[in-house]
Order: structure tokens, then C-alpha cells, then sequence
């Protein structure tokens, strides 16, 4: 029943070995059918794919072990991942885990004993605005409750398949709160790929320059500029130049739809009901780099959304936008692919994605080069986000004056904010660049607003001090996460939340994050036991200190974010949990000595310290 | 027209092409790395050979050197980070030095002594590792692993092979092998491979082979890493 | 090359010693002296770093003139008193370590842990992906040649941990000083940078972690 049987395997695998072909870049997406249909991956699986592909089998079994969402044991016909978002856990997540798995009669982290269920936590899931959620087989569960819990349980037991639950599990909506320029306005799709067009590919470059739009993602690089070097890129191998400047078709348009960051939904909603605005901007840069293949790369835990995005892409290929020959015009081809991820963090990280869609690890590259000359096997690579390509189909209609009037002047156009947390309305909140944190708060409908987590654990925690502050690059820059905490809630633990999500994202490739994450975590633990100490604060400044300073890549350098910042702005959340002496051991000694307790069945006085 | 860089004030000549790393042991200065090998290709994970580059941190292994960077390297906070980190390394996995056979001749160790390492200072992991003895003449033992890749990388570049490999994620990376069984016993590895050879650490040893240079004659006994490595052979 | 520091710094620095001498030797420079009480014990430890002690030879003539012992092996003193160091060898392995560590940290001005097993576990810690179960099971139960094995559970036998730790994850440590055993020379090196004031730091051939 839970191990995949040799018959069953060969019935599974032929369907996808088949579908996919030979190519090695599409190995992730091997391994998640095979997943999907075994509840697993088979050791036998991973010699087959390997033999498939041609590639080492030690190749195939380190991309099975890297990504959440595959599993090299059974983990149940239904497995239920909750959300571990600090939104999540304020509205009871880990009482309803509880209360689930005690339905079930299964162990968190483990698979039942008939093989029936898993329950588990993962990150964020992108749900914060309808939370408390959870993923059942990748399909999303909004709005927990024991009631719901209840039926969950009934249907499970009933082994009921997933496509038939009641629908209402899985409503999502949209939560669009305020919209302005860009979601406001509604684009017919193609005009902005008509205005390019008759502007012309050059001059539509120089619209995206006078814009000055920068990336959405949280980076916030000039997006002219990126597809500027992206375009000029010469690239040679051996036997010459394989891709010269413009023109040439070995270019890459890659769309960065990982938002994987806690607390982040904005792209959810921008993929959920204005996918044509996104498409419309990936095809836009494709012109004006001269790619004619792009990818969407849609992270795992937005697998439901893919079934709707490919009729989009097809619809769109109906209309001449996209394909062979676009409006027309014979020397423009562009088409797009989805790849989807499964359950890594770092993915957003735009070298460790082109990493991920060749089918390897999520791992990010040593750069210089970056992937604008160097990026998907190789040649000249546009990675931006969702939201970025949506700005530059909006400002290839209306042109680059029209979006530099908005916002600040280092912070053109509107931004799109997905807000949860203590508030009335949580959701989708577009406004111009330039906007306070207060004029937000009073919006959403905050509720005695004291700290505000902006752009997600690797952002800032501003202080009700600091709710003058204005939301732009030059002041608190954000990819768009934005979770208001109210007076009650304990800071320690949401700092604790986010440690917890870095050591589990982390992508183990070198030594400051992948061990300093873990001590971040162990230490955050050992203050939550009630073993802090004054020294443990010191130790968290230092290793802050190195993972800034010493890591590979920007997750490592922003995991100290949350301590450093909470250590500064709300010091006593840290304090009252110390003891009031210099120096605790590192471990529970008593505890400790449990299991010789146990063994020796003794309880007095010196068995216990 | 030689081009240079400056590192902590040398001039030090490089060619087009070159890394930092590879400008600076050419000239013979010492920066400290793990998981660097002068005959594979720079890997850039253990950050031990990070420096300041024009007020920037990079890993000077990966980054390609530029007329006229400015170069710190052997000063106060990079050595005191270069220590955590080897300090990192230590409490990782389960590196007991007096009942391993590489003692001596250890790159981790070495660097740990050239750094003046008195303690792990962090609290220990004492992770779950296997060790794999399943080989005729190799040993893999995981608890003295630090994911350089070495061996990964002389098994493909040098060997033809691709007997190792990483899997898991994070503090749970793990070294696989390239078998059904997953032990090293059903790989095509061979003794002589390079891959058996490379190894900075005792965490792939041949067997039969400890202490047959007695403690005093040992690499590392007399000499530092800094003057092996500087010195034409990079141990 | 880096200064021998492993950000022991950020503790308060450890009450300063009298100085009993400079350079390398011991000697006394005054009249009256009040000698150095030093104390050491071996928690989970195979008393080899005592044994290496021992290896300053006739030099420990000279040591005595300037330094009485508390709680050693050499003397008959059940349990630490006020002392001005603490040599600590082994590693934490059960309850009475414990007791043992903790009297020696409140009682010692200066600690110091010497010796693998004290600063990382050393050989016993070898034990520590092995289940506790097991091991008594192994010894107490399966070991061949026993007769109807059975686990003590006698209330004065100290109970184990789980895991063995080092000294440094259950009490503040002023001092490390690595070795299996570190040299005798290493640790007449130590001590007399200690004695004189110094900030001990050991050359590169005395400083070994086997």
C-alpha cells in the first residue's frame, strides 16, 4: 500500500518519461509527477530517470533531497502541509495542527501507521491574507477551523479523492483592497505589444529607461538596465560567438514567480487575475532583448494556479500574441513555459532559479557573471518579478513619462502591497510609491498598530516609532510583504518564527549560513526554554555579524535581520525572557538525564540535577 | 604589462583569467581556504578565503581578479571571522582529532592551528552521520565531511566518474554516493582514483594505510598550512 | 599570523592572579608569598592530561615553592575550596560531573579546561550518536560472560547523559588548553604565562587537538 510496487512504477513512469523526453533540464519536473503520483519518490524511479536523462544517478537523488515537496519516503496519500507563517500561528495554527492530528491519530512530522496521512509544517504558503492555510496534495486549504478540520478528517478517513473534497475548502480570493495605476486600469491584451511595436523595440527600451522602474522582487535593480546588459551581452564558447548583440534568439526572459518571501501574496493575486498583464510584459522584454523563449517560474505552492495560467497562454496564442510570427511580425517569436518548483525558498534567489529550471539544486551561483550575460545554460538572462513585467507592459502602452509621474523620483509608478496581520483587511493594497506606513496602517484597518514586519523576515521591523517612514527604495524598500503586529503579541516570537524559516531555507552551500542559521536557531530555542543569558544576546549579535558579512548570498546576509532588529528596536521582548545570571549551560541538564532515568527507573533526589 | 592587484599592500602581478586566489598563492601569499584546490575549479563555499575587496567581501577563490583592486586580507576581523568559521566547521559534524587517522596531515586542522583555534567555542551539533566502510580499500566516513566537494569535483573533471555527489538541503546536506545501495562499496570507485586522493579531511581515507608516518614527521607537525601551500605542493 | 583568541574576551576578564614570577620560570620575588591554590580534577577524562602534568619534571620542585594544592589527586581534599586556578580535565558525561564542575567554577577564579575531552568531548563523546539504551543494554545485559545481566539502579551511582558535553557547555571557561594531552611543555607554558601575568599563548608546535 505505501511502497510503490515495480508493475505500478513502470505504469507511472513510461506516461512521464515520455512526456518529458530526454532533456535534463527538465528533471525537477520528472521528480514532482513521480511524486505526485507515488506519494514518493522510488529508489527504483530515481535509477530509471537517471538511466533516462543520462545523467549520474547521484545527480537524480540530489535534486530529489533538496526540495520540500519531494519526498524519498512514503509520505502518505494525503499529505497536509499547514502554513508556518507568523500570520499563521497568530490565528491558531499550531492549536489546529494539534487538534488535526490528534483526529488523525498521527504524529506531527511523521506518516500514519496504515500509511493513510501525513501532517506536517511548511513555510509560508502565500495565503497570510486568508490564513490560518494549509496545502493538502500541493491544493490549497484557506481559512482553518476545527469545523473544517472536522470535515478534512471525515473525507480523509473516507480516503475520499482530493478533486472531489467540497470546493469550498479551497476557495482563495483575491482581497483587492486599493487599486490604482496598474490594477486599476485594466490592459486589453496585445496594446501593449501594439504600442511597442509601432514605437519600436529601441525606443521602448529608452520608455522603460525615462520610467525608471525598478525590480518589484525586493532588489529593486533598474529593470532598463538589466534588459539593456541583457540585450548587449556577447557570449562566446569554444567555436566562437554564440550569442551576439541583439537579435540573436539565445536569449532568456525569466519570470521570477518564487515569491516565496513570508508574508508576500501580491503575485498570487497578479498571476490569479491579471496573468495576460504579466505575459503581455514578458513578451514585451522579449523584443526588446531579442529572447524568444521564456519561462514562468511558478512556485510549487501555486501549482493550482497552472492549470488557468496555460489556458491564458493558449488563449494568447490564439490571438497571434504569443508564438510564432506575434501580430504578425515575422521576425518576432516568443512563447513562454511554466516550471514549477517544489518547496524551496532560495529559489526566488535569481541565479539559484536558473539553477532549478536546468534541473539541478537550488543553489546560487558565484557571481561575477551575472545571468544577464551568463544566465540559463549559459547565454544572456532576464530574471524579474511578476510584478516588474506587469509595470513594463503597463508602460509599453502608456510610455515611460506617464509611470515616472507617480511615486517618488529614486521610486517611479505604485507598488503593490499584500497586507496581513493584526488588521481588518488584510489583502491587496496598491499605492504610489512614497506612501506612510501610517496612511497604511489607518487603511487596512490596523488595530493598535505597535510593529510592522515590511518585505517579510528578510525586510525590516520597523517600531510605532518609525510609522512616519515612507515606503520607497530610499526609505524602507519592500518586495511588498507587509504584516502588522498589534501590542499583545509577543516579538520574540515572531523573531523566533523567522530564524526558524532561515535555518529550514537555507540552502546548505556554505559554511556562515548553513551553520549560523542553525546556531541562530538553537540559541532563539534556548532563550524560549527560559536559558537565556546576556552572553546568548552577544552571541546572536556576533553571528548576525558573520552571516552579514560572510555569506554566499542574500538569504544568508539577511537572516540576521530579524534578531539585529528586534534586539535594537524592542529589547525588553528579549530581556523579561532572560534568567538573571551571566552564563546557562548549553543544554537541559535535567533533561538530560531523562533517558537514564528511564532505563534505571529511578526518580530521587540525585537523579535529577 | 604585467597587471596587479594589491593585497594588504603587495603589489601582486596576475594574468587575464586568473582569480584573486589564484594571483595570490602564485606570488606566494597565503589566504585561507578549505575547499579551494589549485587543480579544480574554484568552488566558493567555505568562505574561509573571504577578503575585502574596494570595501567589499567576496570569496577571493571565485572572484576574478581586476586591475587595480584593493585587496585586505590579513586583518584583524577577517581572521577573527575565518576562525568562527572554522569554529563552525568543527561543531558541524563530529571531528574528534585523536582517534582520526588524517590527524596531522588535516587541512581543517591545520587551518584551525595556523588561526590559533583553542576551542569549538559553539555549542556542539554531535550530528547523526554514517559512516561507510563497505569499500575494499576506501573509507567514507560522514562526521569528518565538510562539503568542500572535493571530491565531487575530482570525480567528474579528473576521474571521468561521478561516484559522489550532495544531497539534502541546509544543516542536512549530506554526502551521497553514486549507487542503488548508496554505499560506496557499489560505486566504480577506485583506490587510485583522484577523488580517493583530494579528500582536505579525514572523511575518505584509504585503508590500511594510518599512522604509518609516525607524530613529529607528520605534514603538518613541523610546518604550517601557510608555508605547505605557499610552497609548491598544495597538501 | 592571528592572535591565539577565541573571543573568550567577551566574558568579564577572570579575577587577576599574583604574580609570582617572570619570563618563563617561577620564582619568588619576595619575602612573604601568598602561594597560588590550584586545584584539578578529571570529570569524564583518563586522567592522561593529569599524567602529562607530571611531565614538567623537576621543574614541579620550583612549582611547589610557589603554588599549594587544593582538591588533586596528589592530595587527600575531597571537595574545592577557594582557589585562585582550576584545571579541569574531561568532559561532562553524568550527574556528578556536575556537582563536581559547578563546586569547581564557584570555588576557582580562573578555570581552565585542558585537554580534548574537556573542550570538545573528547573520545567518550564517541558514544554520543549511540543510544543510551543500547549502551547499557550492550554492558549490562549482552556483554558476553555476564550472568543474568541486569541494569544497576543503585541511588549512588550517577546517572549519564544523553549526550557527553564539554566543559565549556555547563560552566563559563576562562581558559582552554588543547591536547591529548597537550605537552607537558605546553602546559609549563601555559601556567607560567598565567602565573606571570601574562595571556597564555601557546607556539605553533605546542598547540595540537591530538
Amino acid at each position: 500500500m505505501q511502497q510503490c510496487e515495480p508493475a505500478d512504477l513502470s505504469r507511472i513512469l513510461t506516461p512521464i518519461l515520455d512526456r518529458h523526453g530526454r532533456d535534463a533540464s527538465r528533471l525537477l519536473q520528472m521528480l514532482r509527477e513521480v511524486q505526485d503520483a507515488c506519494h514518493y519518490i522510488p529508489s527504483e524511479a530515481i535509477d530509471r530517470i537517471a538511466a533516462h536523462l543520462g545523467v549520474p544517478r547521484v545527480d537524480v537523488e540530489g535534486v530529489a533531497g533538496f526540495y520540500s515537496f519531494l519526498s524519498t519516503r512514503p509520505v502518505g496519500e494525503y499529505r497536509i502541509l499547514f502554513s508556518g507563517n507568523i500570520t499563521d500561528q497568530m490565528l491558531g495554527k499550531d492549536e489546529l495542527m494539534e487538534y488535526l492530528c490528534n483526529k488523525l491519530w498521527v504524529e506531527p512530522g511523521k506518516v500514519s501507521e496504515d500509511g493513510l496521512v501525513s501532517v506536517d509544517s511548511t513555510s509560508c504558503t502565500g495565503l497570510c491574507d486568508q490564513g490560518p492555510a494549509a496545502l493538502v496534495n500541493g491544493w490549497p486549504l484557506t481559512n482553518l477551523d476545527r469545523n473544517r478540520l472536522d470535515l478534512i478528517g471525515e473525507l480523509i478517513r473516507a480516503r475520499k479523492p482530493v478533486a472531489e473534497w467540497p470546493p469550498m475548502l479551497f476557495e482563495t480570493v483575491d482581497n483587492l483592497r486599493r487599486t490604482d495605476a496598474l490594477l486599476g486600469e485594466p490592459l486589453v491584451p496585445g496594446n501593449g505589444i501594439r504600442a511597442m511595436l509601432s514605437r519600436g523595440a529601441k525606443e521602448t527600451l529608452a520608455e522603460m529607461d525615462t520610467s525608471n522602474l525598478r525590480g518589484r522582487g525586493g532588489a529593486g535593480f533598474k529593470t532598463a538596465s538589466k534588459w539593456s546588459f541583457c540585450h548587449a551581452a556577447i557570449v562566446e564558447e569554444e567555436g566562437g560567438v554564440i550569442c551576439d548583440v541583439g537579435g540573436n534568439p539565445e536569449r532568456y526572459i525569466v519570470c521570477n514567480a518564487d515569491e516565496g518571501e513570508p508574508g508576500t501574496f501580491k503575485d498570487r493575486v497578479l498571476l490569479n487575475s491579471y496573468a495576460n498583464l504579466v505575459f503581455e510584459g514578458m513578451t514585451v522584454g522579449a523584443h526588446v532583448v531579442g529572447a524568444s523563449k521564456g519561462f514562468l517560474y511558478l512556485r510549487g505552492e501555486y501549482r493550482y494556479l497552472l492549470e488557468q495560467l496555460e489556458k491564458v497562454l493558449q488563449k494568447r496564442r490564439e490571438a497571434g500574441l504569443l508564438g510564432d510570427n506575434i501580430l504578425g511580425q515575422t521576425d518576432f517569436s516568443f512563447d513562454i513555459e511554466i516550471h514549477l518548483g517544489a518547496g524551496a525558498y532560495i529559489c526566488g534567489e535569481e541565479s539559484a532559479l536558473i539553477e532549478s529550471l536546468e534541473g539541478k539544486r537550488g543553489r546560487p551561483r558565484n557571481r561575477p557573471p551575472f545571468p544577464v550575460t551568463h544566465g540559463y545554460k549559459g547565454r544572456p538572462t532576464v530574471v524579474d518579478n511578476v510584478e516588474t513585467f506587469a509595470c513594463a507592459a503597463k508602460i509599453a502602452e502608456r510610455g515611460g513619462a506617464w509611470f515616472a509621474a507617480m511615486g517618488t523620483a529614486q521610486s517611479t509608478g505604485t507598488k503593490l502591497l499584500s497586507i496581513s496581520g493584526d488588521c481588518t483587511s488584510p489583502g491587496i493594497y496598491e499605492y504610489p510609491f512614497g506612501v506612510t506606513v501610517r496612511q497604511i496602517l489607518a487603511d487596512c484597518g490596523a488595530k493598535d498598530p505597535y510593529a510592522v514586519q515590511v518585505s517579510g523576515p528578510s525586510g525590516t521591523l520597523i517600531s510605532w516609532k518609525e510609522f512616519d517612514r515612507k515606503i520607497a527604495f530610499e526609505d524602507l524598500p519592500t518586495a511588498g510583504a507587509f504584516m502588522v503586529f498589534q501590542r499583545k503579541r509577543d516579538l520574540f516570537q515572531t523573531a523566533r518564527n523567522f530564524v526558524h524559516f532561515f535555518a529550514h531555507e537555507s540552502c546548505g552551500f556554505c559554511t556562515p549560513c548553513r551553520v549560523g542559521t542553525e546556531l541562530q536557531k538553537k540559541i532563539m530555542d534556548k532563550i524560549a526554554s527560559g536559558h537565556g543569558t546576556a552572553s546568548d544576546l552577544e552571541e546572536m549579535r556576533s553571528l548576525g555579524h558573520i552571516l552579514k558579512t560572510m555569506s554566499h548570498c542574500g538569504l544568508g546576509s539577511s537572516a540576521a535581520n530579524p534578531v539585529l532588529d528586534s534586539l535594537e528596536k524592542f529589547p525588553d521582548v528579549y530581556e523579561r525572557k532572560l534568567k538573571a545570571l551571566a552564563f546557562e549551560p548549553a543544554f537541559d541538564l535535567d533533561g538530560a538525564l531523562e533517558t537514564a532515568r528511564k532505563i534505571t527507573g529511578r526518580d530521587d533526589e540525585w537523579a535529577h540535577l | 604589462m604585467s597587471k596587479t592587484i594589491t593585497i594588504d599592500g603587495l603589489a601582486v602581478p596576475f594574468q587575464e583569467g586568473q582569480t584573486i586566489m589564484d594571483a595570490a598563492l602564485a606570488a606566494g601569499v597565503y589566504i585561507p581556504h578549505l575547499c579551494h584546490n589549485p587543480e579544480f575549479k574554484p568552488h566558493g563555499s567555505c568562505k574561509l578565503c573571504t577578503v575585502n575587496v574596494n570595501g567589499r567581501n567576496v570569496a577571493s577563490c571565485t572572484m576574478p581578479a581586476v586591475e587595480g583592486q584593493l585587496v585586505l586580507s590579513d586583518i584583524a576581523e577577517l581572521n577573527a571571522e575565518r576562525l568562527a568559521l572554522t569554529q563552525m566547521l568543527f561543531v558541524e559534524g563530529n571531528h574528534l582529532c585523536p582517534a582520526c587517522e588524517k590527524s596531522g596531515n588535516c587541512q581543517l586542522q591545520a587551518v584551525a592551528y595556523y588561526l590559533g583555534m583553542m576551542s569549538p567555542h559553539y555549542n556542539h551539533f554531535y550530528p547523526q552521520r554514517e559512516a561507510d566502510a563497505s569499500h575494499p580499500d576506501v573509507m567514507l566516513d560522514r562526521n569528518r565531511c565538510i562539503y568542500c566537494e572535493l571530491c565531487v569535483r575530482a570525480s567528474r573533471e579528473v576521474d571521468g566518474k561521478n561516484v559522489f555527489g550532495l544531497s539534502g538541503r541546509g544543516i542536512k546536506t549530506i554526502l551521497v554516493v553514486n549507487s542503488a545501495s548508496g554505499l560506496l562499496g557499489d560505486t566504480d570507485l577506485a583506490v587510485t582514483d583522484k577523488a580517493v586522493q583530494v579528500c582536505p579531511t579525514g572523511a575518505i581515507l584509504i585503508k590500511r594505510q594510518g599512522y604509518a608516518v609516525p607524530i613529529g614527521q607528520r605534514v603538518f607537525d613541523r610546518l604550517t598550512i601557510k608555508d605547505v601551500q605557499t610552497g609548491g605542493s598544495h597538501e | 599570523m592571528s592572535e591565539q583568541s577565541d573571543r573568550a574576551g567577551r566574558f568579564p576578564p577572570p579575577s587577576p592572579l599574583p604574580q609570582v614570577g617572570e619570563g618563563d620560570s617561577v620564582s619568588p620575588t619576595g619575602d612573604t608569598m601568598k602561594k597560588i591554590r590550584i586545584a584539578t580534577c578529571s570529570l569524564a577524562g583518563c586522567f592522561g592530561c593529569h599524567m602529562s602534568f607530571l611531565d614538567i619534571d623537576e621543574r614541579l620542585f620550583g612549582l611547589i615553592e610557589l603554588v599549594e594544592f587544593d582538591r588533586t589527586p596528589l592530595t587527600d581534599i575531597k571537595h574545592c575550596g577557594p582557589c585562585d586556578i582550576g584545571l579541569v580535565e574531561g568532559g561532562v558525561c553524568n550527574a556528578e560531573n556536575v556537582h563536581v564542575l559547578k563546586e569547581f567554577r564557584k570555588n576557582c577564579k580562573v578555570l581552565v579546561a585542558i585537554g580534548a575531552c574537556a573542550i570538545n568531548g573528547g573520545v567518550p563523546a564517541m558514544r554520543n550518536n549511540i543510544d543510551l539504551w543500547d549502551c547499557f543494554q550492550e554492558v549490562y545485559c549482552y556483554e558476553g560472560g555476564l550472568e543474568c545481566g541486569q541494569i544497576p539502579n543503585d541511588p549512588e551511582l550517577p546517572l549519564p547523559f544523553d549526550k557527553v558535553h564539554p566543559v565549556y557547555e555547563v560552566v563559563k571557561v576562562d581558559y582552554f588548553l588543547p591536547g591529548c594531552p597537550p605537552s607537558g611543555d605546553a602546559i609549563w607554558k601555559f601556567l607560567t604565562d598565567l602565573l606571570n601575568g601574562r595571556e597564555p599563548k601557546l607556539d605553533y608546535e605546542q598547540l595540537h587537538f591530538d
